[in-house]
């Protein structure tokens, strides 16, 4: 369905009022590909939507699908298919006559409108529903007409902003699975933009990361997951606990760290001046002295009873809140006056004090300033 | 105590049972509403009815119909009957026009450019005037010695004074000076009740500005329009100070508001004024109730069945 190789954004970026909404995105994405732009709101991420979709025009740098300049393109004539975040469903019109907008548009002759139609109501399991009106439907069914309306012109890129956002979380996941279905066969190429970083991971292909309208990174699920390269991005990626701390010393690629402010109360293990230390894997060149981040997820902390230390330290603590989640139970450790998260297969008691231990390649520990983070090369 | 307590539950489900049915201490606040109602309208309409089938003798002899004398005079004298004719020639053009013109403008100004504010207060200035300055003005600056017939005469385009004011075209100069700038507020509101994010859906879809008007603003906005021209109709059928001063009072502008005038100011006949402000108001209702007949088939012709 992609007739196309690659679509390249070359510093692509938009002000508005002496703002910088989008600033030097470059991406090259290859057809088939399914792409996600992460970030919270005011990221930019929606604004390079709309400039791709065309909808807002660009204040600098130019769009391609391989060698033809699209940017220059009125919307109408990219051949673009969006979902919006509101669905943006014609009210007055059918189910049917909803999906077949865009084909009469195009002057495709009535019967193979009327087969087409068909055929993307049913691949979104509409069938019974052709003839009501969208204010008849239920919110996912709305979304799923949006998503039938823009598939159904075979669009080289089908661009999706937030569309799930308005959805109930069961319905979510379910959507979630339907996007991915659609995009794997019909053979799509989709840019997807959202702020939920588990909808990102298990949609993409690949992510992008952005902050104050630049990429912070870029990279596949796993790159991402695994490695991010900066304590704003391990942010989104599920590291919970992001502590300010002082790098003590440098060895390598291991720093061990003092967390201001962690210092237990009920506290056996005092170590160092201010707070507790802790040792992990340095992301970029730290020194002794260095304001840094340190990441750790919930999942990689193990809560003990107060006894002996992990190889990486241990921070000493007491359980504030134990909340159930079916396989595991999500624990609140109070240390000094720090919240950290950590994960337990067993319940520890309220109140009792624990100690908190994560292997050293599991701590992550970044630069505290987020702008030295260059971002890292972006062609695929 | 159970003895006290009894009414007092048996109220308070009164008062629930009550409620349950829209009957509860906020429908006072009816109350100041209804009786300015009935004291301003209720009460002199039914008045003003009661008059019309009260003839005079005169009319009575000469038109016969005995209570219903003012009717058949409404309708067999074409002196009266006329001006039915005159005022829909008037108002009709007006209402469509102010209507019409309306929504490009309306369209143009949802977008943000530089001096959006100075021009929609230009546009909406008019509405502060009344119609008689409007009338005054209209006079002075298209008149025979006016600025328009002046300044064309200097130039050399025409020979004589255009005949702009103390006709037909004088008083829907001014119904449009006066109505233009209401209709324009209003189609701007309807306008921006329409979800701005429809139009961009419909533009990724491939359709053109006007693919875009006509199949998704349009049909979204034909309630709004109908509405418009509904109100700018009424205001344009009950004209009379512009009708009077820039128009031709005895002639091609005799509307019905002048008629009613005419019986009621020079002929002392309340009964017939009545009776003509009473077909005004049967005439605008039909009107009315043709363009909500109207409005509800285009709307419907354009939300469901299959294409």
């Amino acid at each position: 369905m992609s007739d196309f190789e690659s679509l390249e954004l070359r510093g692509v970026g938009r002000s508005f009022g002496g703002m910088d909404a989008l600033a030097g995105l470059d991406l090259t994405i290859r057809a088939g590909e399914f792409v996600a732009l992460l970030g919270p709101s005011g990221c930019g991420k929606s604004t390079a939507l709309n400039c791709l979709a065309g909808l807002l025009p660009l204040t600098h740098g130019e769009i391609r699908l391989d060698r033809r300049r699209i940017d220059t393109l009125p919307p109408e004539r990219r051949g673009f298919g969006m979902v919006f975040q509101s669905y943006a469903l014609f009210p007055h019109l059918s189910v049917e006559k909803n999906v077949a907008f865009g084909l009469q548009m195009q002057g495709v002759p009535r019967a193979e409108i009327a087969s087409r139609v068909r055929a993307a109501i049913d691949l979104v399991k509409l069938g019974e529903h052709a003839r009501k009106l969208p204010g008849q439907l239920s919110g996912g069914q709305q979304q799923r007409v949006a998503i039938a309306r823009a598939v159904v012109l075979e669009p080289s890129l089908v661009l999706m902003d937030e569309p799930l956002s308005n959805l109930d979380a069961k319905l979510r996941l379910d959507m979630r699975t339907e996007i991915r279905r659609l995009h794997q066969s019909l053979g799509l190429t989709t840019i997807y933009v959202t702020h939920d970083q588990e909808e990102a991971l298990s949609l993409a292909d690949r992510l992008v990361v952005m902050r104050e309208g630049r990429v912070q990174q870029v990279g596949t699920p796993d790159e991402l997951y695994e490695s991010p390269t900066s304590w704003y991005v391990a942010d989104f990626m599920g590291y919970r606990n992001i502590l300010p701390a002082t790098v003590v010393s440098a060895s390598g690629g291991e720093v061990v760290v003092e967390l201001p402010g962690t210092r237990g109360s009920a506290g056996s293990v005092g170590s160092g001046g201010g707070g507790v230390l802790l040792t992990g894997r340095a992301v970029g060149a730290l020194g002794a002295g260095d304001r840094v981040r340190v990441a750790v997820r919930p999942e990689d902390f193990s809560v003990a009873g107060s006894g002996p230390a992990g190889t990486g330290g241990s921070i000493p603590g007491s359980v504030s809140v134990v909340e159930y989640h079916g396989r595991e139970f999500a624990v609140g450790v109070q240390a000094g006056d720090t919240m950290l998260h950590a994960r337990a297969t067993t319940a520890p008691d309220v109140g009792g004090a624990v100690t908190l231990t994560a292997p050293v390649e599991r701590v992550l520990v970044f630069p505290e300033a987020l702008d030295a983070v260059v971002p890292q090369a972006v062609a695929a | 105590m159970s003895v006290g307590q009894r009414p007092g539950r048996a109220t308070a489900s009164l008062r629930h049972r009550l409620a349950e049915r829209g009957v509860d201490p906020a429908l006072l606040l009816l109350l100041p509403g209804l009786v300015v109602a009935v004291a301003l309208f209720v009460y002199p309409f039914s008045y003003g009815i009661g008059l019309t089938i009260q003839p005079t003798a005169a009319m009575q002899e000469q038109w016969g119909g005995g209570v219903l004398a003012n009717y058949v005079a409404f309708f067999r004298d074409p002196f009266v009957f006329d001006s039915v004719w005159l005022t829909m020639r008037l108002a009709l053009p007006a209402a469509l026009f102010n209507v019409l013109a309306s929504v490009p403008v309306a369209m143009v100004l949802r977008h943000r450019f530089r001096g959006k504010r100075l021009l929609t207060s230009l546009l909406v200035l008019p509405i502060t005037l009344g119609t008689v300055l409007t009338a005054q003005g209209l006079l002075i600056f298209a008149g025979r010695q006016g600025w328009i017939n002046r300044a064309l005469l200097e130039v050399g385009l025409i020979d004589e004074p255009l005949k702009l004011v103390n006709n037909y075209l004088g008083v829907m100069f001014s119904l449009v000076i006066t109505g233009f700038p209401f209709a324009f507020l209003l189609i701007s509101s309807y306008l921006s009740g329409i979800d701005p994010s429809l139009e961009q859906a419909a533009k990724t879809l491939g359709a053109g500005w006007w693919q875009r008007f006509r199949r998704i603003v349009l049909p979204l906005l034909a309630p709004g329009l109908a509405t418009t021209f509904i109100l700018t109709f009424v205001l344009a059928f009950s004209v009379f100070p512009s009708a009077r001063l820039v128009g031709d009072a005895m002639g091609e502008t005799r509307v019905m508001s002048l008629m009613a005038f005419r019986a009621f100011g020079e002929q002392n006949d309340y009964a017939m004024a009545s009776t003509i402000a009473l077909m005004m108001g049967a005439v605008e209702l039909l009107v009315v109730v043709a363009v909500l007949g109207l409005r509800s088939l285009l709307y419907r012709g354009t939300t469901g069945g299959k294409g």
